[in-house]
Formats: C-alpha cells, structure tokens, sequence
C-alpha cells in the first residue's frame, strides 16, 4: 500500500464547486425537462379547451388557433341542451354504474375465494384470469357480435343496438384486472386476521364482510376506480354493437354524429369531448392516489 | 491514512438542529467510536464527514484537505452501511470491485485488492456468490471488504452491527477489532451501543442532542464521566443515581440517601465536596460497586443492610434489587451470597468509586 | 350458512349432517361458488368467443359454408394484409420503445424532485392516460386537421412549411405513433416511478461513495434493479398497442390508401363495415400468436418475480 495509491483520489491543484451547487443545477435541469414534458402532455387538453370556447365563425376565421377573441359559452349551452348529447352522457353513465357494481360483486366475489380459500384448481384459475384480462377486445368483438345475431335469429331477442348490451359486454375487460388487483390486495392481508376473525367466532361471509372489505379498501376503491375508466372510455364494443343516435354511449356519439358528413363542428366536438373526459378527470383530480394504485397494483403485485 | 479533524461543525436540517457545534481532532490510525442514543446527531456526524450531507456551517478536513465542498467519491472514503447497501444483481466479487472498476483500475490489480481483502475477511470462497445467499454476517463481511478494497484514507462505519443478532454481533465485534488491528486506517464508527464503544475504540465520544458530552478512552469514560448523561449512558447495568444530601460528620461527611441509609464519603474526597453541604445533589454508584458484604469491609467502603425486592440470578453473577426512598437501586452480588426476597441482605459499597452530580448543571462534582 | 360453516372448521365429526348440507357447507364448495360468476363472464364472453373466431375464420362470406383456410390464403395474396402486418409490428414496436424512454426519463426527472413537489409534477403529467383515448384522439385530430391545423399555424409563422399530417401516408404513420406514444407513456412514468422508488437509497451512497456518476449510477444500479418492472411493463404495452383500436379509427381509419392499417381496424372494417365476418374474424386471429407469445413471456417474467422475492 504505498502512498502512490493512497492519493489516488485527490488530484492536486483541483477546484471544486460546493455540492449544493451541484445538486441545484440537476434540480434546475430536472425543472427544465419536465415542463418540456407537461408542454407536450398537456397541449391537446389545454387546446380542447380553448376551442370550446370559441364559435364557429372565429373557428372558420383561421386566426389564432391558440388564442381565444371572442369567448363564449355558445358551444357548451348547445350541448347541454341538446338532446342527444345528453342521452349519450345518460347511457354511458348508466352503462358505467352499472358495469362498475356488476364488476365488483364478481371480482370481490372471486378474489376471496382464490386469496383465501385454496381449492382444486385454484391457483391455475388465479393464472387463467390474468390470462384472460391479455386477450384484448380486438380479437374477441366479431365472434361476439356473430354470436349476438346468432340469437337473435334463433330467439328475437334482440342483442345489438341495445345500449344496455353493453353492461353485458363490459364486465369482460374488467372484471379480470378488478380480480387480479383484488387478489394482491386481499393476499396481503396478514392471516392472523382471518384466524382472530374465526376464534372470534365469524364464518367466511362474515370474513369478508367485516374484515376483508374494510381492510382492503383501497384496493376496493382503486378498482372500482379502474372499472369506471374502462367503462366509460369504450370505443370498440359501443361502435361495433350500437348504431342508432339514442343508444349510443358518449365516445361512440361524439365521433360519429357531431361529424356529420363534410361539415365538422369543431367548436362542439371539442366541447362534447371535454365533457366526456370529464368525469375521469374529476374522479382522477380527487382520487388520485387510488387511481395510480389501481394503475400499479396489477403490475407490481404480480 | 490520515487524520480527521471537524471544527464548529453545525448542521440544521429545516430549523431543526441536529447537530449544534461539534469540535473533533481524530488523530491518524485512530479507532474512534461515536456512541448516543437515537437522535443525538451521531449519524448525521458521520454522513458529513462523507460528504452524504452537507454541513450548515463549520469545517471538515481529512487529512490536510479542507473538504466541505469535496463530493463523496473524491473524498478518498469508504463507509460500511447499517443495512450492508450491497448491489444485489452483483456477485460478491463485483461488489467489492465496483469502486476500483469506476476508476479505471488495471483488472490484476483489482484481482489482486479483492482476493487481499477476501483473505483478510475470510470470504474467498464467496467471491462467485450473489449478496442474497449470503448470511446476515457473512454480508457484513462483504461490506467490509468492499471498504477495505479501496484502501481509502478513513474507513466509515454506520452502526454495522445494529441488524444482527445479539451472539453474531459479539463475533463480528471481535473481527472488527481483528481487522483494525492488521488494517490500520483511521475509522469513525457509529453506535447506539456502549458495549461495542468500550470494547472497540480507541477513544470515545459521547454524544447527546448534537452536542459531545465527552471525550476519553473507555477507561476515562467509564471511571471519569463528566457528565450525568455520561455517567448514565455508559456502563451496564447503568449506574445507580439516588437524591442525597451532604451532611456534615464530625470532620468527614456523610452522604445522606434516606432515613436509614447513610454512607460515609472517603477522606480523599471530602475536600473537593466541603463546598455542597447542604446542596441537594445527585449521588451515582455503579452496580459493580455494590457487592456482598462478608468479612472486614475495605477502606473507603461502608457496609449496610437492605430488605431486597428483586433478586435476578445471571449465572456468573446475581443482581439485587432494593428500595431506597422509592428509587430502586441495583447490586451485583456473588450468586452462592445472594439473599432471598423479601430478606434482609448485607451489602458493602465500595465509596471510592462514587460521584455527586450537580443536579442544575448535570455536571459530575 | 355461516354457522354450518363455522362449526366444521371446528372439525366436530361428532355432529351427524344431512349430507347435502355438508357437501354445501365445506369450503371448498362456497369458494367454488363464489368463482362461479367469475368463470361464467370469462368463459362465455372471453374464452368462447375466442375459440369461436377460429372456426368463424374458416367459413365463407355469408356462413354457410366451410372453406377451410380459403380466408387465410385470400389474405396472404393480397398487399394491402401483408401492409397491415408490416404496419401493426412497426407502430407497436416503435411506440413501446419510445413509451419506455419518454416513461424511464420522466421518472427518473420527477424522482430527483423535493418529495413534496413530485405528486403537483406526476398529476399534471399523468393527464394523458386519464383522458378517454377516443376524446384525446379527437383533440389530435383537430390538431392535425387539414385546413386548420394548429401546428401548421405555428410553422407558417415561423416560415416552416406545412405538412400533411393525415394525407400524407408517412407522416399519419408519424401521426399514430405520436398519439400512441402521448396516451402511453404515462403509464410507463408511474411505472418505472414506482420501480425507481424501491431502489434504496442507500445503494446510491453507496455507489456514490464507489465514485460512481449520475449515468453511472443509473447504467449500473437503476436500471439491472428495474429490469424485471421494465420487462413486464414493455410486454403489456406491447400487446396493447398491438391491439389497439382507438387511436388508429378515430384518426386515419386507416388511410391514406390503408398506410394505416393495424390488424384490429382492418378487421373492423370487414367485419361490420364490409359485412364479411368470417374474414375479418380471420384478420384477427393473426394477433393471436404475438399476443400468446407476449403473454407466456409475462407469465414467465411473474413468476420467476416471485421465486427472487
């Protein structure tokens, strides 16, 4: 060990910057890049917006796309009072609800049981229903849809065109992720729980109930969460199952009836999208923390 | 190789401050040991020194090289972590030659350093090893190694053996010790226990509420602490602190502890006491100083007796507990003497090792 | 029930049961039950119908006859399919990729803020996953319309010439991408936040002790003790994007000239546009193996996860 090798880290004649100068700079330079980021991220809803508010002569008028002259709330008044536009929201408020209660009973249900209880198969069923939340609507719509008219063939009842339909079709995309994220958090809940419940005398409807949801409650609600995102976010299966204007679901409405031949309404789209992204928007500005705990769960508790 | 000196050191995290003037020279190959209780600022002590945070005000030198605004890896410093910090995607040998790959070093003489470090620590046949097959001990090891590898200037240790179990933290203490002994860097090493202070260093600073109470060998600290806080933290069982009174005794004094208990201070400390009679004061002796009484009682000691409340049989040793004035106080007795609860027991206090404390300055008199 | 349950977990056999209530009260049979809703949804509406489109593909236009692989072959003979597989690959790969850097660096940006500013920052730039892809594609439609595209405005002003975001086929390739990329790469933000959050700190004093820098410290540290998040992440965007639907109708429909294509449009089109079922059923069924392929790696990925831990 000479002292050749003890100096290797000193290098004379050297000056340094105070470390907290260094951790400043990094600091500004992370500020820096972030509001590149948020620019990028945010610009089409900040444009959302500003079109919304204005007419549709300023629209047609090309001035300054990302300014707004004459303000008005014409766009949104039209909207609201259309009748149409409001059935589109009612539909896909109801489908949502409803998907939302039907998911969870399913999934609370299920993931119970396979957290907790081990059966037979159980734990090939867990890797099935993870399975199943990969195959992506894409692929299952047409036979679906061939499947609806099957039955309505055979028995008049009529499946398609029925915006209730949907709360039928739904499920399918969220119960399995609603399930995957209720068994990670259901999991970890410590067993000693559920063995003080059963001294105390509870049976499992009683575990459940009393124990179980209100411990995992967050996970509850990060689901529930989830669901109605899925839900209301729909494109696929309200574009290929519903057709006429009263049975269609928000996202489907606005694309296809505010576009109405080669006239766009642009000044009403971007309201009627606004406001379709709205209750997302809320539910995300005050849950936010359930909402990135939904988002997380499924990968990381895996 | 080199000595450590901080001068005025002072660190406020958010108003807070956690460490409130701290003046230290450490000499060179020194093994020294900053002992506390949680929160006394001993950590954060330590962390400027390696430059993992910055002091608010005050100089660092290592060596001649005033540091402050050195980052950490120019600081030519190794620091061995509470939770070992291995990289676990790492073998063992990868750990350790992390720091010397970073500089550039020739691949002989990183192989070289490891298998030098491995021999020293024992670990050569874990080298192909990842750190989570490892034991909690053998992990402790490697952290070391990883410290010694780079042969820096001051060895870092940040309460080490806090995350094993009580019989492998006796046995790596000793390694430890083995080890300063054929390395010989300069180490400042943080613990919450006294026990590694007194057996590890070379000297000791005590720490409390980011200021240091004292500094000494273990023996100085144990026999002259300056100050209650001192006197209370080091030695186990701690030292037991009554109220008392000094009274006057013909031309002696008495200390005072109770109705019934009284003990008679020795002559060479009657001078340096004369001045407190009257005072209401603090009196400390240490369990180890109260033994059996059997036979002739020693100069400087008095003999008494006390009815015992607890009696706790250790093996090697017994501790007696009894009550004076509400205060239970501990003596460490020879098992086949012990009493009985409940039992009146003789007892002999050895006075020569006793101290008054100023109960308004917390100072030992 | 709940009482004939609890008292078998007693395991009192001294008791003498109908044994219909029995075989009702054990447990496994109620946890049976209470998987039983679960496996209908997923059976009927997922499974079913996945196994339905193979036989489907392999029937003629109006479903009456059996043509076998007579779909398929028609398929591979044409151009525009072997455009849409090219496409589908490129759009997926290319988005994921750059999802996965957009996502690494964003968090690793956030990360070294104040703990206290990091949750203003991730709300703010989580914005575009929350906002319902449909809306969002919308408000980029707009943005790329023809006439009064916004950033064609800004690049008249600044003398840059116009481009066509939609009509011209290489830029709508750039145009779905992008919009991919923007809906996608928040998810791969919170992610590798999450990820990066686990690392402890203690490593990077480590390493910085080591002497490591900041690209060191991320080369060497960060991303081996991510990779498992990385890998699992990519594989489920992957297949995402792969089937993603969305973006690609509401934008190009997938002009110009079918430049645009991706499998789940194109079989969109045929099925219920073209009123072909068993061809766009066939379509479909080639992202079939990609997707199991992607869904064997994850399953792979999972569960050596849960072996390390």
């Amino acid at each position: 060990m000479t002292t050749a090798i003890a100096d290797a880290g000193h290098t004379p004649g050297v000056r340094y910057g105070s470390i907290s100068q260094g951790r400043r700079r990094t600091l500004y330079w992370s500020y820096f890049f972030l509001i590149l980021f948020v620019i990028f991220f945010l610009t089409p809803p900040v444009y959302m917006f500003i079109t919304s508010l204005k007419s549709s002569a300023e629209i047609s008028a090309a001035s300054n796309p990302w300014w707004v002259y004459n303000p008005t709330l014409s766009n949104y008044a039209d909207l609201l009072t259309q009748k149409t536009y409001l059935i589109f929201f009612r539909n896909s408020a109801v489908v949502s609800l409803c998907v939302v209660t039907i998911t969870m009973l399913i999934s609370v249900l299920a993931a119970f049981s396979l957290a907790r209880m081990k059966f037979w198969g159980s734990a090939t069923l867990a890797t099935g229903v993870f399975l199943a939340y990969l195959i992506p609507d894409t692929l299952v719509f047409i036979p679906l849809f061939k499947t609806f008219a099957f039955i309505h063939d055979k028995t008049g009842i009529e499946l398609i065109n029925h915006w209730w339909v949907l709360i039928i079709l739904l499920p399918t995309l969220t119960v399995p992720f609603c399930t995957w994220i209720m068994i990670g958090y259901f999991a970890s809940i410590p067993k000693e729980l559920d063995e003080a419940a059963l001294i105390d005398g509870a049976g499992y409807i009683q575990m459940l109930t009393k124990i179980f949801i209100p411990v995992a409650l967050p996970g509850i609600i990060a689901a529930m969460i989830f669901c109605f995102t899925v839900s209301w976010a729909n494109f696929l299966y309200g574009l290929a199952f519903t057709t006429s204007a009263d049975q269609l679901t928000l996202p489907v409405g606005i694309v296809t009836t505010l576009i109405r031949g080669d006239v766009y309404a642009w000044g009403q789209i971007m309201t009627g999208a606004l406001l379709g992204a709205a209750p997302p928007l809320i539910i995300y500005a005050f849950l936010m923390d359930y909402y990135i705990a939904g988002l997380t769960a499924g990968a990381t508790k895996g | 190789m080199a000595q450590v000196a901080l001068r005025n050191i002072v660190k406020t995290f958010d108003k807070t401050p956690a460490v409130q003037g701290i003046d230290l020279d450490i000499a060179d190959r020194e093994f020294i040991v900053l002992v506390g209780p949680s929160g006394c600022g001993k950590s954060t002590t330590l962390r400027m020194i390696a430059g993992l945070e910055e002091a608010t005000s005050g100089e660092i030198y290592i060596g001649d090289q005033l540091v402050n605004d050195v980052p950490p890896k120019d600081r030519d410093i190794a620091m061995v972590f509470q939770n070992y910090a291995l990289y676990p995607h790492m073998t063992v040998f990868e750990n350790m030659s992390f720091g010397l790959r970073l500089k550039k070093f020739p691949k002989a003489e990183i192989k070289e350093r490891v298998q030098g470090a491995a021999r020293i620590l024992d670990i050569t046949e874990l080298l192909d090893r990842r750190p989570k097959q490892l034991s909690g001990g053998q992990r402790q090891r490697v952290a070391m190694g990883r410290a010694i590898v780079r042969n820096p200037k001051v060895f870092l240790f940040d309460e080490p053996l806090s995350n094993l179990d009580a019989k492998l933290r006796v046995q790596m203490r000793t390694e430890i010790k083995k080890i300063h002994q054929k390395v010989t860097t300069t180490t400042v090493y943080v613990t919450h226990d006294q026990v590694e202070a007194m057996t590890l260093a070379d000297r000791v600073v005590i720490m409390n509420a980011g200021r240091i109470d004292q500094i000494g060998s273990p023996h100085e600290v144990y026999h002259s602490p300056k100050t209650q806080f001192v006197a209370g933290f080091i030695g186990s069982p701690t030292m037991n602190m009554l109220p008392c009174r000094l009274v006057e005794n013909g031309s002696g004094l008495t200390v005072r502890l109770s109705d019934w208990l009284s003990l008679p201070v020795p002559p060479s400390r009657v001078a340096r006491y004369r001045a407190r009679v009257g005072k209401e004061l603090t009196f400390g002796l240490r369990p180890e100083h109260i033994i059996e009484g059997r036979g002739d009682v020693p100069p400087g000691a008095a003999a008494f007796e006390a009815p015992l409340d607890v009696v706790e049989p250790m093996g090697m040793e017994t501790m007696v507990y009894f009550i004076v004035d509400g205060v239970e106080v501990c003596g460490r007795v020879n098992p086949a003497a012990a009493g009985r609860v409940g039992e009146s027991m003789r007892l002999v206090a050895d006075l020569n090792q006793m101290h008054l404390i100023d109960p308004h300055t917390q100072m030992v008199i | 029930m709940a009482d004939v349950v609890a008292r078998d977990l007693t395991l009192s056999t001294a008791h003498r049961r109908l044994t219909m209530q029995k075989f009702v009260g054990r447990k496994s049979t109620i946890a049976f039950f209470m998987c039983l809703p679960l496996i209908l949804v997923v059976a009927c509406l997922v499974v079913y119908p996945a196994f339905y489109s193979i036989s489907l593909a392999m029937m003629n236009k109006s479903m009456q006859h059996f043509v076998g692989f007579g779909n398929f072959t028609f398929l591979f003979k044409r151009n525009t399919f072997w455009m849409v597989v090219e496409q589908t690959v490129l759009f997926a790969v290319t988005a994921v990729i750059f999802k996965a850097l957009i996502g690494f660096i964003a968090a690793h940006f956030v990360h070294n803020l104040p703990a206290k500013g990091q949750r203003k920052w991730r709300g703010m730039l989580l914005i575009p996953w929350v906002i319902p892809p449909a809306m969002s594609t919308l408000a980029w439609f707009w943005l790329f319309d023809p006439s009064y595209s916004a950033f064609n405005w800004v690049f008249a002003q600044l003398g840059i010439p116009q481009v066509a975001w939609l009509g011209n086929p290489y830029w709508a390739r750039f145009a779905v991408i992008l919009v991919n990329v923007w809906v996608g790469s928040p998810f791969f933000l919170i992610m590798y936040l999450a990820a990066l959050k686990s690392v402890p700190e203690q490593l990077h004093e480590a390493a910085m002790i080591d002497g490591a820098n900041w690209w060191q410290k991320i080369w060497y540290i960060n991303l081996p003790m991510m990779r498992n998040i990385i890998q699992i992440t990519a594989l489920f965007s992957l297949i995402v994007t792969f089937a993603n639907f969305d973006i690609v109708k509401i934008l190009t429909n997938g002009g110009p000239v079918d430049q645009t294509h991706v499998f789940a449009t194109w079989a969109f089109n045929w099925a219920i546009s073209g009123n072909d079922i068993p061809l766009g059923a066939s379509v479909s069924l080639f992202m079939a193996p990609i997707l199991a392929l992607a869904a064997v790696l994850i399953l792979r990925n999972v569960r050596q996860r849960g072996n390390e831990a």
